[in-house]
């Protein structure tokens, strides 16, 4: 196993001096059209949190996620870490938030796999060296290494996604936001991938559906439903809940029950 | 979705390890244009000169081993461009000397010489860019032209071309599929509203890629430029390639119009 590049700075800042990562109040966002889509949402994310933020189709989710790095600005109050979202904090914003698209087709746009990776770190204005740095380790980070001259279109489905999560890796950022990372992924594609993420020491903000996912890869989970947060809690406490669950249309894959919070440590560590 | 080895209908650069393949991509395309230039500005009367510019692309072809009937089929776009001009053959230059008679309607020598100029000069200029395409990986080419400070925009717009065409072309496969599946036939005239929804269903989705293939670029910090990592140094194996292959063209060149 290569060298992992992300390693928790020993001494840093305590977690309680650190800004939050997301903090979020009164978000509200509506498109041209006049439909409002976030209503007035209110959560805060700290640094060094896993959060999955789940809710049925057309809830906002993906508005939301636009958000998180000023793609899309609504009114109200949204300071990511501890930076308001302004015109002026946005480069530093997307420099320190990376976001992987649901469709890696779309983040994957250059002409072979080191082209794209190095797309981030460039736009950063890093020197050549430093680029190709990152681009050794973002793509040792998910197992991708030797691909580095194909064309997108030559990889598979679960490797386009790899390879999607490496040229947001290759930023270094502090907050990663996942739209749907599990989608379309077959089980071992899919476990793959799981064990990546859960191994980045970063603040993860994962958007799905995908309940269990949302269950291994975090440790509380928010409801979106109807652009209003209706749900803040430890995940095995939301996912539990089935009448909280099916009042949002959503519900656990038939026949999974989350394991106990002691259970899931004991088998985090075999 | 597309993997490996399902998508016949966009041909590829063949991979080889020849000494043509491993050249700077840059040398290749200034080699390969200079060579082309120097063709197109040759007399259309000094046929000799002509050959001469096949042996030096025979030889080349030779170097690449790149094999014969892949370059002559690859060659055969030039056939319509040349079909065309021969059609206006008869037409040209009515009182020309040493005209022939052909069913009835008169070729003019000069006429025929319009033709040869336009279809020697075609030909090896086609057969001058199947060497360069097919001997540099379509990124080297970019990248190529992208340090020969070619415009940015052509670039960008040459590349995400070349790399969505694949992602469009599976998707117009999916709508075929799913259309044949509930067993839509294109018969006749009646199908063409089909057809043109098909199109603008086609034309709907490029248009959200494109939206969020920026928005993908945006949260990587784009700000209206694309830094492209470089390729390989220039070496003394390009400034050779280089000066050998348009020293020879240019002094065939200069000793046609002697």
């Amino acid at each position: 196993m290569a060298r992992r590049p992300y390693t928790v700075i020993e001494g840093g800042p305590l977690l309680s001096e650190r800004p939050p990562a997301v903090e979020a109040a009164g978000l509200r966002f509506s498109y041209p059209d006049g439909t409002e889509v976030l209503r007035g949402v209110d959560f805060v994310v700290e640094q060094g949190e896993s959060v999955a933020i789940i809710g049925p189709n057309g809830a906002g989710k993906s508005t939301l996620l636009l958000h998180l790095n000023g793609i899309l600005r609504g009114t109200g109050d949204l300071r990511i870490l501890g930076l308001p979202l302004e015109a002026k904090n946005l480069r530093e914003i997307r420099r320190r938030v990376g976001v992987v698209f649901q469709d890696p087709e779309d983040q994957l746009f250059l002409t072979s796999v080191a082209q794209d990776v190095a797309f981030g770190p460039a736009n950063m204005g890093l020197d050549r060296d430093e680029i190709e740095t990152r681009v050794r380790e973002a793509l040792a980070a998910v197992g991708m290494q030797g691909f580095e001259d194909r064309p997108a279109h030559h990889l598979s489905f679960g490797q386009k996604k790899r390879v999607a999560t490496a040229t947001v890796l290759a930023m270094r950022p502090e907050v990663l936001v996942l739209d749907e990372p599990s989608s379309n992924l077959d089980p071992k594609a899919r476990r793959h991938l799981i064990d990546i993420l859960q191994d980045l020491p970063v603040t993860k903000i994962i958007v799905t559906h995908d309940l269990p996912v949302a269950y291994e890869l975090c440790e509380s989970a928010l409801i979106l439903s109807e652009g209003r947060i209706v749900a803040d809690g430890p995940i095995e406490a939301i996912l539990l809940d089935d009448m909280l669950l099916a009042a949002h249309n959503l519900e656990l894959p038939y026949g999974f029950a989350p394991p106990s919070s002691l259970a899931r440590k004991r088998a985090r560590r075999l | 979705m597309a993997c490996a080895g399902t998508a016949p209908f966009l041909t590829e650069t063949r991979t080889g390890g020849s000494l043509v393949h491993r050249l700077d991509a840059r040398a290749k395309i200034l080699g390969f244009i200079g060579f082309t230039v120097v063709v197109v500005t040759t007399p259309a009367r000094a046929v000799w000169a002509f050959v001469l510019y096949a042996v030096v692309l025979a030889f080349l072809i030779g170097l690449a081993r790149l094999p014969l009937m892949y370059v002559l089929k690859r060659a055969l776009v030039v056939v319509p461009f040349v079909l065309v001009v021969a059609i206006f053959l008869p037409f040209f230059h009515k009182a020309g000397a040493g005209g022939y008679s052909l069913g009835g309607m008169r070729v003019s020598g000069e006429g025929l010489l319009v033709l040869w100029n336009a279809g020697a000069k075609a030909v090896l200029g086609v057969l001058s860019m199947i060497v360069l395409g097919s001997t540099t990986t379509f990124p080297d080419m970019v990248s190529g032209f992208e340090r020969l400070r070619a415009p940015k925009v052509f670039i960008l717009i040459v590349s995400f071309m070349y790399r969505y065409s694949f992602v469009f072309v599976e998707e117009l496969r999916r709508m075929q599929r799913a259309m044949a599946s509930r067993n839509y036939r294109a018969r006749w005239l009646w199908n063409v509203p089909t057809l043109g929804h098909m199109l603008s269903a086609l034309f709907l989705r490029s248009y959200g890629r494109g939206e969020r293939v920026y928005v993908a670029m945006l949260s990587r910090g784009y700000e209206g430029t694309v830094r492209v990592l470089g390729g390989g140094r220039f070496g003394a194996a390009d400034v050779a390639f280089l000066f050998v292959l348009l020293g020879a063209v240019v002094v065939i060149r200069v000793v046609s119009s002697l």
